[in-house]
């Protein structure tokens, strides 16, 4: 598939100009992102997600993409490479960090419940639900 | 030699096998229904979507609303869905677990799913959906569809002819300040400073606090120029959102302070982008950058707090955006 996709930033309407002193690079990948993940419609798919994994993925996210097509641009590509922000490269660290993370709140929940150091138990019980809001519609014909 | 019986055997395996081919490719088994945005069913869109590619290379089609009283095809403000078929093995629960941190393939679908919702609303009105969203098929599609026709065809006409812009201001990177920063002081303003040749301790610490004083001068106008840019933005604007700024360690140690959404009515966009740079050009040491024209994706959810009829559950609300009318 060599033919450039039609819609790519570049075509968007020419209902208005581009911006005469913005940068003139296409969109970053963090601009879309914000706008693709966390804004527009939300309605309930068949399929979904734990939001769980997906909240700490964006902050992740946050710190990580506000201009990686900029990095990009000069070659900085490490975080490709870096398991701890790819699973692709390296099986998945990041379900491995969500299991840590969750291993650490159940802990906490724990001390609560044992009255350990309750002062500094912030979370929400519903934060420490994992798998209770996974599920799959799934009528397969 | 074959006997007649065994060619017609083969043929019927082979038949028996086209079919199941055809079966892994249809819908219900291998593929479910990627939903890009809703539109009015009335827009000119079609010849535009069979150009496209969306999702994981899937071509985009449009999906009608189901339901509703009788066919409905001739009804004015009918709606309709821009979908892909994806293949389940992708975009199943598991798999979008694991894909959602991948980056690489998040970028992908991301783009994918931003290119084809610009193809769209170059076209006409969109209301674009979050990423990911996933239907078992058309038919629960375009129920989910149909059971939201009111929330959805008002949201639309009030998005009609509009587009959003960002608008973002970032302080400079730290060593960039000293060279352009007004009012940075001289020996001069130094006691017994003038007409003396300094000694390199002495000047190193005056250059030091020249810096210094600067970078405080710069970080004292943030303020002033947020205000100015959310006014001068606002006054051309139906409605605007602010969000969460953006920080980066790769970014540099430019820093994000203001970064905002402004719904624009086409027919203002100049008045919108001209009344921003006359801010700008108020403020050469910050940063601000428009970005756009965008679909409105922060303002498909209509502003005033989650519509009654829009959903059934939390999942359905979303976060409730710091927005207001302007």
């Amino acid at each position: 598939m060599s033919e450039p996709l039609p819609g790519r930033i570049g075509s968007f309407p020419a209902r208005a100009g581009p911006a005469p002193y913005a940068s003139g690079e296409p969109s970053s990948l963090a601009d879309i992102l914000e706008r693709v993940l966390d804004k527009g419609i939300v309605i309930a798919g068949d399929i979904r997600i734990n939001l769980l994994d997906i909240e700490l993925l964006t902050i992740r996210l946050r710190i990580l993409v506000a201009s990686v097509d900029k990095a990009k641009e000069m070659g900085i590509d490490w975080w490709e490479h870096d398991p701890s922000l790819s699973s692709r490269h390296a099986g998945s660290a990041l379900e491995r960090e969500n299991r840590r993370l969750r291993a650490e709140l159940d802990e906490l929940r724990h001390d609560r419940i044992t009255g350990r150091d309750t002062s500094r138990a912030v979370f929400d019980e519903d934060a420490g639900r994992t798998g209770a809001d996974r599920h799959e519609h799934g009528e397969e014909r | 030699m074959t006997h007649p019986e065994e060619h017609a055997e083969r043929a019927e395996q082979d038949d028996r096998v086209a079919q199941d081919d055809r079966v892994a490719h249809d819908r219900s088994a291998g593929h479910v229904v990627y939903v890009y945005a809703v539109v009015e069913a009335a827009a000119p869109l079609r010849d535009r979507l069979a150009a496209l590619r969306g999702v994981a290379e899937a071509r985009v089609e449009l999906l009608s609303e189901t339901g509703g009283d009788g066919d409905g095809s001739g009804r004015p403000g009918r709606l309709a869905l821009v979908v892909s078929s994806v293949p389940r093995a992708d975009f199943d629960e598991a798999a979008l677990t694991r894909n959602f941190e991948d980056l690489a393939w998040l970028e992908r679908v991301a783009r994918a799913h931003h290119d084809v919702v610009g193809a769209v609303a170059a076209r006409g009105t969109v209301l674009p959906l979050r990423m990911a969203t996933v239907y078992e098929d058309g038919d629960r599609a375009g129920r989910a569809l149909s059971e939201r026709h009111e929330t959805f065809a008002r949201r639309l006409a009030a998005l009609r002819a509009h587009a959003e812009y960002g608008v973002k201001l970032s302080l400079p990177p730290a060593g960039a300040v000293s060279r352009t920063a007004p009012a940075a002081p001289t020996d001069s303003a130094v006691p017994g400073g003038e007409g003396r040749p300094a000694g390199p301790g002495r000047a190193y610490l005056h250059r030091r606090r020249a810096q210094r004083q600067a970078r405080e001068a710069v970080h004292a106008q943030a303020g002033p120029a947020a205000a100015a840019l959310s006014e001068a933005a606002a006054r051309h604007a139906s409605e605007h959102v602010r969000h969460a700024p953006q920080r980066s360690p790769l970014s540099g140690p430019s820093q994000n302070v203001l970064n905002a959404s402004y719904l624009v009515p086409d027919a203002r966009a100049d008045a919108f982008r001209a009344a921003v740079a006359r801010v700008a050009e108020r403020f050469p040491d910050l940063r601000v950058e428009v970005t756009g024209p965008w679909a409105p994706y922060s303002f498909a959810m209509p502003p005033s707090g989650p519509d009654p009829a829009a959903g059934d559950g939390p999942d359905e609300a979303g976060p409730a955006p710091a927005r207001e009318a302007s």
